[in-house]
């Protein structure tokens, strides 16, 4: 859990003065949190925790309010009701906010400065070292880049300052959105590294991205949202025990039948794809069963290969009503405080 | 408190030497001062003594070398007003001020951190606008065959008045960029009301003495009055047969409060809508 980083690179040196450095346990703690733009509820009622030492992953798809949430425990938008705290301390109230979260929420960047002189504002605007900007260029590998105007950069690169300035401080707490974007595959397995040296240094790690496979080798804890609601917190081992045997795809000439009589079984209709029409609530057997006892004669049946993926896309389907995510599974929703 | 402000400041001095718009800016001041300076340095000088004989333009020496050391700041006043005002656009443009704030959450600190620094950079404007003004000026003037009058302590008093409306102007700069947040209509607003409509209003407002006396409360004339004089508030003296209203400008020191006035207005009004919204 507290092993220290193996790279001399990821350290900041000591802070020189006793500066106070935040608050020791750095879970991030999101509750009931809520926040409209206009006619638009972009976040209801949201809460999750991340906690230290563990990276957590913050899903779900484009629009579903991963972005504002992110942007509501920096203090950069005021939530309408509840409170998003980091060590139980909204981030106005941290002693030096700066130095306890490392943050990219954006790569927005001013097209005419460097990437160092990004890095030297930033450094005078948190107050650690300027030596500290080499290091962290060094870190995301864009030495060579330092004193090239970033208007020039592409997004990969961009992603790779972004963070580099998230390390400034090297900070307890990182919050990174949708850093995976724009990477290159060697790019992504880097970062993944870096995101699992920093967690098992005992940091807490929350990163935003729409795609589950894109950090389903990353994280540790999953958090899914759905139109800015919970649509499923727990460990990745959680989500992934929701897959075997109870999504399965099933196929007859009589459709209607076939899902009358599963419905009839307790399974509930998913999307129909290529193969079949997708059920939940029954395994491959049931289904099988249920199929030979209304007499319709099945031409597929199969447990769904989709696995993970299609269960965190049917958690963010839009055509599923917002106040229940999924028939037979709301129950499993972990709730928070009782782990 | 002051360790956060001080860091702050620190940020905001690298993101003003980080580009090339604080030197492209002075080159431009410069230039545009040494034109002015030279003009005016030609016109009350030498041909201003030729023509004061016959009766026209009856300035001493004080006045009219005065009269080309504030050229900077009665006319180059744009520039430290534009540059406060990319201080903050620059920033909205970019979509920088994320980084920003999250780097110092308590917003007020930041805006006052980009007051102060603008500020100073207003007062290093005005030093490059007096090389203009007073250098390439006393060298116009003494060439012509007039007194440069560099050994007045009026001209000295001046000199340094005048950094710090040019100061003010920076910050002024920041208050409306705050306040209006749009890179090209900032740019657009301070050359347009700095070179055009203020100029006008003056004008006007100096044919009656009712509207001359709010005519002082106007930036520029607030400024001129900071500064001890100014073309515009000198006009009537240049020529007095025009019809001017006898209302003296402002004292030095309450021109200096009025340009604090707008300071505080300006970037009051920012604070209260935009400043503190939400940002992401």
């Amino acid at each position: 859990m507290s092993t220290s980083p193996s790279g001399g690179t990821i350290a900041a040196p000591p802070p020189r003065t006793g500066a106070p450095m935040g608050p020791s346990d750095c879970t991030v703690e999101v509750r009931d949190l809520s926040k409209h733009f206009g006619q638009v509820q972009a976040v209801s009622q949201l809460s999750f925790t991340a906690r230290p030492g563990r990276v957590t992953g913050f899903l779900g798809p484009n629009g579903s309010g991963k972005t504002t949430t992110l942007s509501m425990l920096l203090g950069l938008t005021r939530p309408d009701s509840g409170t998003a705290t980091i060590g139980g301390l909204p981030y106005h109230e941290l002693p030096r906010p700066g130095l306890t979260v490392g943050s990219a929420l954006e790569a927005t960047f001013h097209a005419g400065h460097t990437a160092r002189r990004h890095l030297l504002i930033q450094a005078a605007a948190i107050g650690v070292p300027d030596s500290r900007t080499d290091e962290v260029l060094s870190l995301v590998g864009l030495a060579e880049a330092a004193n090239r105007r970033i208007g020039g950069f592409s997004l990969g690169m961009r992603q790779r300052l972004a963070l580099a300035a998230a390390m400034l401080a090297d900070p307890q707490v990182i919050l990174l959105d949708e850093p995976i974007n724009g990477l290159d595959p060697e790019g992504i397995r880097w970062i993944r590294g870096l995101l699992r040296q920093l967690a098992a240094a005992g940091k807490t790690v929350l990163l935003s991205s729409h795609l589950l496979s894109e950090i389903q080798q990353t994280v540790d804890d999953v958090v899914v949202i759905r139109r800015g609601r919970l649509a499923f917190a727990g460990t990745l081992h959680e989500l992934e025990h929701r897959v075997t045997g109870e999504t399965v795809l099933a196929d007859a000439a009589d459709r209607d039948g076939l899902v009358a009589a599963l419905s009839r079984a307790g399974a509930t209709l998913g999307e129909a794809t290529s193969t079949g029409l997708r059920f939940h609530g029954l395994t491959a057997e049931a289904v099988g069963v249920a199929a030979l006892g209304a007499g319709i004669p099945l031409r597929h049946l199969s447990e769904a290969g989709g696995g993970l993926e299609q269960v965190f896309l049917d958690l963010v389907d839009e055509r599923q009503p917002p106040a229940a995510p999924h028939p037979g599974t709301a129950a499993q929703h972990p709730e928070e405080g009782q782990r | 408190m002051i360790a956060r402000y001080g860091r702050s400041v620190r940020a905001e001095i690298r993101k003003l030497t980080g580009t090339r718009a604080w030197w492209l800016l002075s080159l431009v001041l410069f230039s545009y001062v040494v034109l002015i300076a030279v003009l005016f340095a030609i016109m009350f000088s030498s041909i201003g003594e030729l023509i004061g004989e016959q009766g026209g333009f009856a300035l001493n020496s004080l006045a009219s070398a005065q009269l080309v050391y504030s050229a900077s700041t009665s006319f180059g006043y744009a520039i430290p007003l534009i540059l406060g005002g990319l201080a903050v656009t620059a920033e909205v443009r970019h979509r920088t001020l994320v980084h920003t704030f999250a780097a110092e959450p308590r917003r007020g600190i930041v805006l006052l951190a980009k007051l102060s620094v603008l500020f100073v950079a207003g007062v290093l404007l005005g030093v490059v606008g007096l090389l203009a003004s007073a250098g390439v000026g006393a060298l116009t003037i003494s060439l012509t065959g007039g007194d440069p009058m560099l050994g007045a302590p009026e001209v000295w008093g001046l000199f340094g008045r005048s950094l710090l409306t040019m100061g003010l102007w920076g910050a002024i700069g920041v208050g409306l960029g705050a306040l209006v947040r749009s890179q090209a209509a900032v740019i657009i607003i301070a050359l347009a009301f700095t070179q055009f409509v203020e100029p006008i209003l003056r004008m006007v407002a100096g044919l009656w003495d009712w509207s001359a006396g709010i005519g002082r409360f106007l930036p520029g004339a607030a400024g001129d009055a900071l500064t001890g004089t100014g073309l515009m508030s000198d006009l009537g003296s240049l020529d007095p047969t025009m019809e001017m209203a006898t209302v003296p400008p402002l004292e030095p020191w309450a021109g200096g409060l009025v340009m604090l006035g707008y300071v505080v207005v300006l970037a009051g009004a920012a604070w209260l809508t935009r400043w503190r919204a939400d940002e992401s």
